[in-house]
């Protein structure tokens, strides 16, 4: 995995500590009053703040990108970020899992993921961390990151989750599993079979609902006769919360309580988040045929990247000089993934068959005639 | 070597594999406790205990969907779905989601996973109790179906299924589980998926079926034998991947080819495809090949297919060009 050395680098040391806050610390040198009343320190309130920037500024870049003609389709976080980082800050890189959904650009740089990985998928390019260039932009996924591959169809990635997570409490391994899609997405099957058999094992699971208001055009009031989804959390026996989107510390406080329950073996949480869709639904939408102009310029009062940086201002956490240089090296970060992704080989046309199964067949008899190694064995 | 039901076949390779890997577990509806509506698990509960055998709700999506995510974290799970009927609510999950997370993740993520389903019809089920399924999943990149009809190759199959790294769909004719036994050995063999079996010689037509209708294939050659025709029988066992070489030598010798299914005639073009490819085959120019299933109705009939004892012209009939289509 060359391809994320740089991008890795940086996720590493910005986020060192995800995972490791535990209740709340004192404050102290290293530790603001701010920090320490959600069990974190400065450097990873800093490195939430400067991940919300670098997934809003690839987000970005992105849309340039497609207008330009440069990448066929975007599918957007901007507007999630703050509850997807704050969230996913909770559990612990490399041992939790997380099955995301196409939005989840904050939580996939949270969990592992650089600006290039990101990128790379953009273009479909060999090195395409998440599919080698196969899937649709936004088809995310990393097996050494615990970053469940994503479909299209929407909510099924959340049985994996809670199989992941069942496959956790079988084995004792101590991971909890969370599992985040959108609040129309949340109307289907699966999500109800799902939440209802991590209620009876009471599984070290999480569902996690980015409720922006929309499915594409159709409003909440025409997806769900309540106001809250998470409200449905009591129908599985486990406890749901509802957070503001846009606080992004209140979001991290809430998901840490729900990864420490399930730690213990208390069982799972449904989180629901207000946020805001910044953009279209996608870069094929026009949402302006189902938005008014005053709500636009309503939502960008909720957006929780300025107010997250107007928090840490007043806490004295981010200086104007880290501001500048955070600021920095994320436009760095973003014009490196962009170069890099453009200049990357294109997958080979040779590849486009391998994979269907795998290729070796440890402990079978070969038949007479071997294995058909490339394709699906019959096609 | 022992005489052994299909049934007890299929349980006994489940004991075995949970006792040789730990990471095997079995989950569905009705396999604890009680051991299975058709008893294929039981005894597994009381062996192996709660976290291994798994009671679960009514939710056949979820059984497939979190089955596949503990595949992916280090388990193998071999999932019962109560009948092959109702499949359907894990249809997404299956052709979505397990059949494409290699292929889609660039071999990232794997589903070892065996899908166990029992099948068919001719057991008084009409509707929803008799279905035939195998042909919507053997169409599906990424998928492989397996079809065993003896008690020797249930075992060596599911053994091959359960080790197999990706996931596996396992159909079992339920009018088999007891009513078909054969000899089992006691050694731990496997069956490659993707090899068929020539269950009899024959020269002058090869007659391809799978699960029951390899049996009835090989009733209908005994019948037709004494008006002396010889048949060669192959029992395709595998679906995906599908042996076509053994299929394609035997149509070569006997130049004709008639491929024998319990499902709808109208609707069987996947399964169509062990016959179809003999007519274009070099080296059989002669080659005829016809298809004989059941009517084109949601209600099969009684006795499922290629009933000889079948009088009605317009029903599938295993002899006689009238039912038997040609393609
Ligand atoms: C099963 C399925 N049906 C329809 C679609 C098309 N589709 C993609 S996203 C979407 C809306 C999802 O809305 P929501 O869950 O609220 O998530 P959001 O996009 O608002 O974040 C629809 C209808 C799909 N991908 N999958
Ligand atoms: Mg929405």
């Amino acid at each position: 995995m060359a391809t994320t050395k740089k991008a890795s680098a940086s996720t590493a040391d910005r986020n060192g500590s995800n995972g490791a806050g535990a209740g709340h610390g004192k404050a102290g040198p290293g530790v603001s009053k701010l920090a320490a009343s959600v069990g974190l320190t400065d450097a990873d309130l800093l490195g939430m703040y400067r991940t919300i920037l670098l997934a809003r500024q690839v987000d970005e870049r992105m849309w340039v990108l497609n207008r330009a003609g440069r990448i066929p389709f975007v599918i957007s976080g901007q507007g999630h970020e703050g509850a997807q980082v704050a969230i996913a800050w909770a559990l612990q890189k490399g041992k939790d899992w997380i099955a995301p959904f196409y939005r989840s650009v904050g939580t996939l740089l949270t969990f592992g993921m650089g600006a290039r990985d990101l990128m790379t998928a953009q273009f479909a390019k060999s090195v395409d961390i998440s599919s080698g260039g196969r899937q649709m932009p936004g088809h995310y996924g990393s097996q050494p990151m615990h970053l469940v591959s994503l479909s299209s169809p929407v909510a099924t990635q959340m049985l994996h989750a809670v199989g992941i997570a069942l496959a956790a409490k079988i084995r004792k391994t101590g991971e909890v599993a969370m599992s985040s899609m959108g609040e129309g997405s949340a109307n289907q099957g699966d999500v109800h079979e799902g939440l209802n058999f991590a209620g009876i094992h009471k599984l070290p699971f999480i569902l996690v609902v980015e409720n922006n208001g929309y499915a594409i055009s159709v409003p909440v009031s025409k997806q769900l006769p309540i106001e809250n989804v998470a409200d449905r959390a009591a129908g599985y026996g486990m406890p749901g919360f509802v957070v503001d989107g846009a606080d992004v510390l209140e979001c991290y406080r809430v998901a840490k309580e729900a990864v420490d329950r399930a730690r213990r073996g208390d069982g799972s949480t449904f989180i629901e988040a207000k946020v805001i869709r910044l953009t279209a639904h996608s870069s094929d939408d026009q949402q302006t045929k189902y938005r008014t102009a005053e709500e636009l310029a309503d939502i960008a009062n909720k957006d929780p990247l300025p107010r997250f940086r107007k928090e840490l201002q007043d806490a004295g956490v981010l200086t104007a000089e880290l501001e500048a240089r955070i600021a920095a090296e994320v436009k760095a970060d973003v014009e490196d993934a962009t170069t890099y992704a453009e200049e990357a080989p294109e997958p080979d046309p040779a590849t486009a068959m391998r994979w269907v199964f795998a290729e070796e067949w440890p402990g079978e008899t070969p038949p007479p005639w071997g294995f058909t190694l490339r394709g699906t064995g019959g096609h | 070597m022992a005489i052994k039901t299909y049934i007890e076949a299929i349980r006994e390779t489940l004991a075995e594999e949970m006792r040789r890997d730990g990471s095997v577990i079995v989950l569905g509806e009705d396999v604890g406790k009680k051991g299975g509506v058709f008893l294929a698990t039981d005894g597994l509960w009381a062996e192996f205990g709660d976290d291994r055998v798994i009671d679960t709700p009514l939710t056949e999506s979820m059984i497939v969907g979190a089955s596949i995510g503990a595949a992916i974290n280090g388990l193998r799970p071999v999932a019962e779905i109560q009948f092959a009927d109702f499949i359907a609510p894990a249809f997404n999950q299956l052709v979505n989601e397990a059949a494409r997370m290699r292929y889609r993740s660039n071999n990232g993520f794997g589903v070892p996973m065996t899908v166990r389903a029992p099948y068919g019809g001719g057991v008084h089920g009409a509707l929803y109790h008799s279905q035939s399924v195998e042909a919507f999943f053997a169409h599906v990149p990424g998928l492989k179906v397996v079809i065993p009809s003896t008690p020797h190759d249930a075992k060596g199959l599911l053994r091959t299924a359960i080790r197999d790294d990706d996931p596996v769909l396992f159909f079992e004719h339920k009018k088999m589980y007891r009513s078909v036994r054969g000899e089992v050995p006691d050694t731990d063999y496997t069956i490659p998926l993707g090899s068929a079996a020539i269950t009899r010689p024959g020269s002058q037509i090869t007659v391809i079926g799978y699960g029951l209708m390899a049996h009835y294939a090989l009733e209908a050659a005994e019948l037709v034998a004494d008006e002396g025709i010889d048949v060669e029988v192959v029992d395709v066992r595998s679906l995906r991947p599908l042996d076509k070489a053994t299929i394609l030598t035997s149509v070569q010798k006997t130049g004709k080819a008639m491929v024998v299914y319990a499902r709808r005639r109208s609707t069987t073009s996947t399964v169509r495809s062990p016959g179809s490819p003999a007519r274009t085959s070099p080296g059989c120019p002669t080659t005829t090949s016809s298809r004989t299933g059941s009517w084109s109705t949601p209600r099969r009939s009684r006795t499922a297919s290629a009933s000889s004892r079948h009088t009605d012209r317009r029903g599938p009939r295993l002899t006689g060009g009238r039912a038997a289509e040609p393609s």
